[in-house]
């Protein structure tokens, strides 16, 4: 598992890397009661707002952490948003991303990286 | 997620409670209050709506209107300043009022109630300090303006409000919505109404300092009673249809178009016994009698996206409007708002389109409340 300084974490499997946000930021975010997702197959670049979500509080992007492919999305979310709170980082995934190459992964941090940045 | 400016924030007298509690805190109307517990904002609103809640509302402003030369001349001066009926308020009463500008606009909306041989008035934590010179400035010939500085707030809402306070205190339970009494409590003399502003039955309660962490660990200790943070208070006060000043109501909307007509008692309307008199009066009691250009409306968005403040509001391709509440609301279930809207477009049912992140999305105008109050009338 490797995670971004956006508070999400990213899942390899194969070429495929699973995108949601870390447990932390579920907390900080406050109960989810919005989730709009990509469309499956859109090319998306790092950094690109891919998914919105908003909580009882405000609202919140999830960006690209990679450039790839989105090739599934979790469509439990829109009608069940409160997953997001309830198994962030299981049932709460966001999207999954083909990437054509898995190397750039190297540049984000472990878990005891992201656990020494959330403090 | 920026990191708290806590600088010339103020503290509650509370405030190592709510950190014991786990309290997150954040800076508002210049207090660092607590959004939230670890309970979460959706819980603590719906443990509200089924069964009590504790909030620290310690940082709005009481003050005391002390009389120089009677009651009746306090009370017809208080008048002078808002579109309300004063004098007509029994001892033992609170009443809704609102201070207007000379143009008709809201300066603040506050509670006002009669204690007998004094007024009370609990005002926004954000207008504080302009109420109070407002107040100085137009009522030192009738009153003495003390602001109160040794005393918290704190309010105990919904359906086991009763009785976890009847516990504490018994007999309150026979006090009214809108009632207030003088209570003692172990020592510590409370000045508690039946009020609140969440639409749920339960009680605001002034308490001496010295005293306040005494009292809030008791009520915390009841069955049933759970502090509850500011981030609910506001979804509550959103589905009860009422007013946050600085959002839904300022200095640039009148009574009228706010909705708030039922606060103006008949007494101060055209041919009433002490019609006008109050700034804005001209603009208030035309807007009365002919009906406002524009009105506070409830709004249900469609999907799922919540509308927030500021979202612009469409008819057509024209801008008619914008939200100046929006949210999630946890008893209705889905994405409420209320905003303004021109009055010909204001009727329930209407349907228009709010911009979200770029996109037109449908919502229609509804009746206020989202969900009916349960005060003990």
């Amino acid at each position: 598992m490797k995670y971004t300084k956006e508070h999400e974490w990213l899942r390899v499997d194969g070429d495929l890397v699973t995108v949601g946000i870390t447990e932390h930021a579920a907390t900080q975010l406050g109960d989810v009661v919005f989730v709009e997702l990509p469309e499956p197959e859109t090319m998306v670049a790092e950094g690109d707002e891919v998914v919105v979500i908003e909580s009882v509080k405000a609202a919140s992007d999830i960006l690209a952490p990679v450039d790839g492919e989105i090739v599934a999305v979790n469509e439990k979310l829109p009608d069940n948003p409160g997953l997001v709170n309830e198994d962030p980082l299981g049932a709460g995934w966001f999207f999954k991303m083909k990437l054509d190459d898995l190397s750039v992964l190297d540049d984000f941090m472990d878990e005891d990286e992201y656990n020494e940045l959330i403090g | 997620m920026a990191d708290l400016e806590t600088t010339d924030l103020k503290r509650l007298a509370l405030h190592d409670l709510h950190v014991s509690l786990g309290a997150r805190m954040v800076p508002f109307a210049g207090y660092e209050m607590p959004v939230q517990y670890p309970m979460g904002v959706l819980k603590e609103h719906l443990h509200t709506r089924s069964a009590a809640g504790l909030f620290d509302v310690s940082h709005m402003g009481q003050v005391v209107l002390w009389p120089k030369a009677g009651m009746q001349s306090l009370m017809l001066g208080f008048e002078a300043l808002m579109p309300v009926d004063v004098l007509g308020l029994q001892e033992g009463r609170q009443r809704y009022g609102l201070l207007t500008s000379a143009t008709g606009g809201i300066l603040d909306d506050l509670m006002f109630a009669n204690r007998g041989d004094h007024l009370f008035v609990v005002v926004n934590a954000a207008c504080k300090a302009e109420d109070i010179a407002h107040l100085k400035a137009h009522l030192s010939p009738v009153a003495e303006v003390m602001p109160i500085a040794d005393r918290g707030l704190l309010a105990l809402q919904g359906p086991d409000a009763e009785g976890a306070l009847s516990r504490l205190l018994p007999g309150i339970e026979t006090m009214r919505f809108m009632d207030v009494a003088t209570r003692d409590w172990t020592g510590a003399e409370l000045w508690i109404s039946r009020s609140g502003y969440t639409g749920e039955d339960g009680f605001e309660i002034s308490v001496p300092n010295a005293h306040l962490r005494r009292f809030a660990d008791t009520l915390l200790a009841e069955p049933g009673v759970a502090p509850i943070g500011l981030g609910a208070r506001d979804s509550l006060r959103l589905e009860a249809g009422l007013c946050l000043y600085g959002h839904d109501i300022d200095t640039t909307t009148s009574p009228i178009e706010a909705g708030l007509a039922w606060a103006i008692q008949k007494s101060r309307r055209t041919c009433g016994a002490r019609s006008g008199g109050f700034p804005g009066a001209e603009r208030i009691l035309t807007e009365l009698a002919d009906g406002p250009d524009r009105c506070r409306v409830g709004l249900r968005p469609e999907g799922r996206a919540p509308m927030r403040d500021g979202t612009v509001l469409y008819n057509g391709d024209t801008e008619i409007g914008i939200i100046t509440s929006g949210g999630f609301g946890p008893s209705v279930e889905a994405p409420i708002a209320m905003g303004y809207v021109p009055a010909a477009l204001s009727a329930s049912g209407t349907r228009l389109e709010g911009e979200v992140r770029g996109k037109r999305l449908p919502v229609t105008v509804c009746d206020l409340p989202f969900r009916p109050s349960t005060y003990k009338r």
